[in-house]
């Protein structure tokens, strides 16, 4: 017994000595459930791999949640060293100058080699600034796709669509016909509208959908997305549609239950899908585009989070920062995340490893958010830069909420959204004057 | 008389300074920084702001959304107090003539009472779950599709019944200790008055239940208007969408979620007004109408 006491004694004190050798460093961050278990991994392998830093994560709650309270620190000087930051708030993150180092200049000034052409390209541009510097560093990155049910699609005798012209007339109305709701999705306004416009390569916002500056005004009141919104109201009555309300895992469950024979979500939901017993085969494929709209689709860009380098730390916190970046980009980092969570890895580097290591040739769906994120570029394609910007999806969910419960029109919703947006926008600046 | 009183000023000062530190920094400290940064559009970060003057009160009641939000909760407020009333009060008049195992009744009837409002609001959202919520399917039985957070009476409905559960214990416990505080004489002498057991409850108990009533009146006011946060926040599941919402849950939506510091202290502003002015018809109208025996 007492020699078992002096023994763990003697452990915590080697402990202690080896820990003060090291340098501390927190990520705070949002990943939940088997996502969180995944960053824990990442961390244990990262502090297994070297001995002169040691990384904490530290779970903050949702992607809201973790962001006001790395805010509140940051104004009470007790930031972390990083901070996993959602693409809707990225405006705010970056918007803060000095609040963040750039990711870019903390990676240089610390030896560490760094070429933004080393990244898939729609991962490239998404959390960088307007001269293409990348502020953060694109962490859980994800895409919308569409994934799909073998069974019910091959019970109806049709394949995934390649177009909504195409599911409207033939692959919705032999779902229906086969007793399956053809159609759901998880998220509208990520998916049916920031991807919307870059799928169609159609401008979002002005001042290069916001990334040009602050008097930015959104664009989203146009004819292409109208249409669109209108055809869901149409596909709703004609039962190739159904909406569960604005939680994620609400429009997800009747898909996983097998009503639902196509579901638009995330590509990181790839990880989720895999480990659970459906009972029928999923595939994925590319998000759907309107043929009307374009005939060149484009790539999509990424959502997801990136993690920033806060501001206020020492130079020896700053070089232990940018090694745990250094790692964590590394080729087999990036594809043990990739496997184990179904987010896109974010280097080339890391994709040609996967794919060597006939992971692809195995799950072929994993490829798909990659393929889709290296699709043809256009200018409006990168991303976008909004202020307030979770107020403004807040609307959005809002309004298109009311559309698709017959509370008011397609038309009134979008001038509405406008308005608001527009106004949410000009206030915006105003924090930054 | 002889009052009895301190020769010093120095003594009852140190005995109410603790009382009046932790008063000042927690209560006139935050309220003054709110009032201040509603004047101002900030960054969240704290880097650069701008003096706005009066634009965020301005924006607030030029919204239509706003408009509609406080709208939403004064009828929200006024359901849930009226119910919660209404249900404890015949609960409580029923225990009340309860001879037999009236403390086990008591006991269940109070039980709810522990339960915290985020608790609450789970268990409305696992009673009326999309898929296979026990509520849902009572409504399917009765051929109404039942969706909580697509359907905006649904919703509303869900927070209301979850809300009024969970204020029913507390109004039961004060108006049945308000019932067996009326003197059995009073009662007796009713009884020879009246022989209609609901003429003998309208003008006799009743009345003498008011002091209870509206005290309870105003506790459940201010429970529906900030207690129930935690009951809208997990029935909507943290997505505001097109779900109906209370102003605090408001103030929340634009403050944590969306780093709006100044219109989200604006609106801090106005719910302050409101408790202030609740707080002034409390001691002001009422309180003088109301005999305290």
């Amino acid at each position: 017994m007492s020699r078992i006491t002096l023994t763990s004694a003697v452990m915590s004190l080697a402990l202690t000595t080896a820990a003060s050798a090291q340098t501390e460093i927190e990520l705070w961050h949002a990943m939940g459930g088997a996502l969180g278990e995944s960053v824990n991994q990442i961390a244990e392998n990262f502090n297994a791999s070297q001995d002169d830093v040691r990384l904490t994560p530290v779970f903050k709650g949702t992607y809201e949640e973790t962001l006001t309270a790395g805010i509140a620190a940051f104004r009470a000087g007790e930031q972390p060293h990083i901070m996993q930051v959602f693409d809707a708030g990225a405006a705010t993150v970056i918007g803060a100058k000095g609040a963040t180092i750039p990711v870019q200049d903390l990676l240089s000034d610390n030896g560490v080699d760094f070429d933004i052409e080393d990244y898939i390209s729609g991962v490239r541009y998404f959390f960088a600034d307007s001269d293409g510097k990348m502020i953060g560093m694109p962490f859980n990155s994800s895409s919308p796709i569409m994934y799909y049910n073998v069974d019910a699609l091959e019970a109806a005798g049709v394949t995934p669509p390649a177009t909504w012209e195409e599911f409207q007339e033939t692959t919705a109305p032999a779902l229906a016909a086969a007793g399956y709701i053809p159609l759901a999705q998880s998220h509208l306004p990520w998916i049916f509208t920031e991807n919307f416009h870059s799928r169609h390569n159609l401008p979002f916002a002005t001042n290069d959908n916001g990334y040009g500056g602050l008097d930015t005004q959104i664009l989203v009141n146009n004819d292409a997305i109208k249409a669109h919104f209108t055809a869901l109201t149409e596909w709703q009555d004609a039962g190739y549609f159904e909406w569960y309300g604005t939680g994620w895992g609400d429009n997800q469950t009747p898909f996983e239950e097998g009503k639902v024979a196509i579901w638009l979500g995330s590509s990181g939901s790839f990880g989720g899908l895999a480990q659970k017993d459906l009972g029928f085969d999923f595939s994925a494929t590319y998000l759907p585009y309107w043929e009307a709209v374009t005939s060149e689709p484009k790539q999509t860009f990424i959502g997801g989070a990136a993690l920033f380098a806060m501001s206020g730390k020492s130079d020896a916190e700053n070089a232990a920062t940018a090694r745990f970046f250094e790692y964590l980009t590394a080729p087999e980092t990036q594809v043990l995340w990739h496997k184990e969570t179904g987010y896109v890895p974010i280097t080339e580097a890391a994709y040609e490893m996967a794919a060597a290591e006939g992971y692809y040739a195995e799950q072929p769906a994993a490829e798909i958010g990659i393929k889709q994120l290296s699709l043809a570029a256009g200018e409006n394609t990168r991303g976008y830069r909004m202020g307030f910007y979770v107020q403004i999806r807040d609307v959005m969910n809002r309004e298109y909420g009311r559309i698709l419960t017959g509370e008011t029109s397609v038309e009134d919703a979008f001038a509405t959204i406008e308005e608001e947006a527009n106004q949410l926008l000009s206030r915006f600046a105003q924090t930054q004057g | 008389m002889k009052r009895a009183g301190f020769t010093t000023v120095s003594l009852p000062v140190l005995l109410l300074l603790p009382q009046l530190v932790i008063i000042a920094v927690f209560f006139y400290w935050p309220t003054v920084v709110a009032l201040q940064s509603s004047f101002y559009l900030q960054d969240p970060f704290g880097f650069g702001s701008t003096f706005v003057g009066l634009q965020n009160y301005i924006d607030l009641f030029g919204s239509r959304e706003y408009r509609r939000i406080a709208s939403f909760t004064v009828v929200f407020s006024l359901l849930v107090t009226f119910f919660s009333l209404a249900i404890a009060l015949v609960l409580a008049v029923k225990a009340d003539k309860v001879l037999r195992g009236a403390r086990t009744y008591r006991t269940l009837l109070m039980w709810v009472y522990a339960v915290a409002p985020p608790v609450a609001g789970f268990i409305a959202v696992i009673m009326f779950n999309q898929s296979w919520g026990p509520l849902t399917e009572f409504f399917g039985f009765f051929g109404h599709d039942y969706m909580v957070g697509v359907n905006f009476n649904d919703t509303a409905f869900s927070m209301i019944l979850a809300s009024v559960w969970k204020q029913v214990p507390v109004n039961f416990i004060f108006f049945l200790s308000g019932l067996q505080s009326i003197p059995r004489s009073v009662r007796e002498a009713a009884l020879i008055d009246n022989r209609s057991a609901s003429g003998r409850f309208w003008d006799v108990t009743f009345p003498l239940l008011a002091p209870t009533g509206f005290f309870l009146l105003i506790i459940n006011i201010t429970y529906s208007l900030f207690d129930t946060f935690g009951i809208v926040d997990i029935v909507v599941k943290g997505e505001p969408g097109n779900n109906p919402m209370t102003l605090v849950y408001k103030v929340y939506v634009d403050g944590f979620r969306g780093n709006d510091l100044g219109g989200s202290s604006a609106q801090s502003v106005i719910l302050m007004v409101l408790v202030l002015a609740l707080t002034i018809f409390q001691f002001r109208l009422i309180d003088r109408r109301i005999h305290y025996t």
